[in-house]
């Protein structure tokens, strides 16, 4: 895109900064409108599996609630409680949203269709969510009050756990990607299974770790089974209870980016993300452009998030830790063994076999 | 040009919230500037092209080490005002590591402007350096050439971690709240239930 400002004219740095910016909002902006349309997605899907019909009055099925709610939110008084610390109280909502949209930046969305390609993307999109504890520790702190704060212990200790064996399944990938590009991730999707299926999902030994890369995907964003940190049997409404208004909303949005994000990484990583899921030229699903495939697999793994919110109970939290450190650290450990051992044997490394 | 931006950018905003570390009075304010500080420094490496080394930064310090640090403040009741009673008690000792670490600075910046001493480069020719991203570059080297020294600290590194286990784990005293998952699963309703058709007016013996 910079090529396109410069022979408009610009020098190289204003054609630089002009595509920069170009391209951050033609990925936060559509992200927005997603994040709106997935929350009513998430409501209705939760709604047919209880039997309800969920939101249906607003716009034709209830398409426009979720504007109708942002509008009603925009419109509140924002309330800042006097006990709280008032920098980091207003600091903590603008942390989680900015760090939720941070990490789209590294996402590829077709080939080479990408803000920033780096080398090392997947490090990157780690080093992300592990800053997006920071906005949930502030708001329980800052809030001055017992439940926030109960409740942002609870989410750092929780997703720094489960960051821990997502790192190792990150790991499994990249060995068997050689690349820590996601762009190169992806390509070497192409053709995996018995050369026809673009997907590392369906090797007996990735199946397994995408498994739990799932569930990891689920604790990490406090999705349901998990959602230990909102618990409001216990907890009112966790670390956003004194929020109001628009900072209420900063934190929703930012945890259904955070959703959607996770969500992408799941067909990115194990289910050849850009690419159509077999590599046949027999139908001519070539021509679809790739950015189509990926958001058909996003939705998908979307649908399975509101699915697993609807069918299963919360966890309790101690069953949460022993999960994550005695189940999903160890087999995760003994998968990057397995699966070095094997690529080893297989002779994956060329000449280092 | 844009490198000069960003370059002065990271650099004050890290100088300025390290400033902030010394100077805020609320200890929670003090490790949230400390983190700013770690970010910025991670966008000074990312400058220079270590960006293996930036992310590890992130992630490591950032992601959870400042993140441990937050807490420990957090949950400290700290008095500011005691602390600052000691102030003049201290102030010694204080100026005492304030001279060390003036006369390190001094001697290591005037040995860096004799640069004499080339600790860290490679011998020329070495062929293990061959590789187009630095996490490649990182790995070859560390796999091959300090490969022990890169055990030996990983070895060290699991002996902390055994001693801080050892030193912390209490084993809980009572029965109660101990759950065998993998009996739970076992249980079947043959073994777990029994169907009874007591009588009217009798019990049942169980």
């Amino acid at each position: 895109m910079t090529e396109f400002f410069q022979s408009l004219g610009m020098s190289y740095e204003w054609a630089w900064g002009v595509a920069t910016i170009a391209g951050i909002l033609l990925i936060a902006l559509p992200l927005m409108l997603a994040v709106a349309m997935i929350i009513y997605v998430d409501r209705k899907v939760w709604a047919a599996i209880n039997l309800r019909r969920g939101p249906n009055v607003v716009g034709p099925f209830g398409l426009l609630q979720s504007f109708a709610d942002g509008l009603k939110v925009f419109l509140q008084e924002t309330i800042i409680p006097s006990a709280a610390n008032k920098g980091i109280f207003l600091l903590a909502p603008i942390v989680t949203f900015t760090v939720a949209l941070a990490a789209w930046a590294v996402i590829p969305f077709d080939a080479g269709m990408v803000l920033a390609d780096i080398n090392v993307g997947l490090l990157y999109i780690l080093a992300v969510s592990s800053l997006s504890v920071y906005g949930i520790i502030m708001a329980g702190w800052a809030s001055n009050s017992k439940y926030p704060f109960f409740s942002a212990m609870r989410a750092s200790a929780q997703m720094i756990s489960y960051e821990v064996s997502i790192g190792f399944i990150l790991v499994c990938v990249v060995l068997f990607a050689g690349t820590f590009n996601l762009n190169d991730i992806v390509r070497a999707q192409e053709g995996f299974g018995l050369g026809i299926v673009n997907a590392y999902v369906v090797h007996p030994l990735i199946f397994p770790i995408w498994v739990m890369f799932f569930i990891s995907c689920l604790a990490e964003t406090q999705r349901v089974p998990f959602d230990l940190t909102e618990a409001e049997s216990e907890l009112v409404a966790g670390y956003q209870t004194e929020y109001s208004s628009m900072s209420f909303a900063l934190f929703w949005l930012g945890e259904y980016a955070n959703i959607l994000l996770m969500c992408i990484l799941n067909a990115l990583l194990f289910f050849g993300g850009w690419l159509p899921p077999l590599d046949i030229d027999l139908i001519p699903w070539f021509d679809i452009p790739g950015i189509v495939w990926l958001l058909l697999k996003a939705f998908f793994f979307f649908f399975m998030f509101s699915w697993v919110m609807a069918t299963v109970p919360r966890y309790r939290y101690d069953q949460l830790m022993r999960l994550g450190w005695k189940v999903f650290l160890p087999l995760s450990l003994v998968f990057v063994l397995v699966i070095s051992g094997y690529l080893m044997a297989t002779g994956h490394f060329g000449a280092a076999a | 040009m844009i490198q000069t931006i960003a370059f002065y950018m990271f650099a004050i905003i890290m100088i300025a919230s390290a400033v902030m570390v010394i100077t805020a009075r609320n200890p929670v304010h003090s490790v949230l500037w400390l983190i700013l500080a770690f970010f910025n420094a991670a966008g000074l490496m990312v400058l220079v092209g270590a960006e293996f080394i930036a992310m590890l930064l992130v992630i490591v310090y950032v992601g959870a080490v400042a993140v441990l640090f937050l807490f420990v403040v957090m949950m400290l009741d700290i008095d500011v005002a005691a602390m600052r009673a000691g102030f003049i008690r201290n102030f010694p000792l204080g100026i005492v590591v304030a001279l060390i670490l003036l006369a390190e600075l001094v001697l290591g910046i005037g040995a860096y402007n004799v640069g004499a001493i080339n600790l860290g480069t490679p011998p020329a020719g070495d062929a293990s350096v061959v590789a187009e991203s630095n996490t490649a570059a990182i790995g070859a080297l560390l796999y091959t050439k300090y490969v022990f020294l890169f055990e030996i600290a990983g070895i060290i590194l699991l002996v902390a971690m055994i001693g801080a286990i050892v030193l912390t784990h209490r084993p809980s005293k009572s029965k109660r709240g101990q759950q065998d998952i993998g009996k739970q699963v076992r249980r079947n309703p043959d073994e777990a239930t029994v169907m009874k058709q007591p009588e009217v007016g009798k019990g049942v013996e169980l």
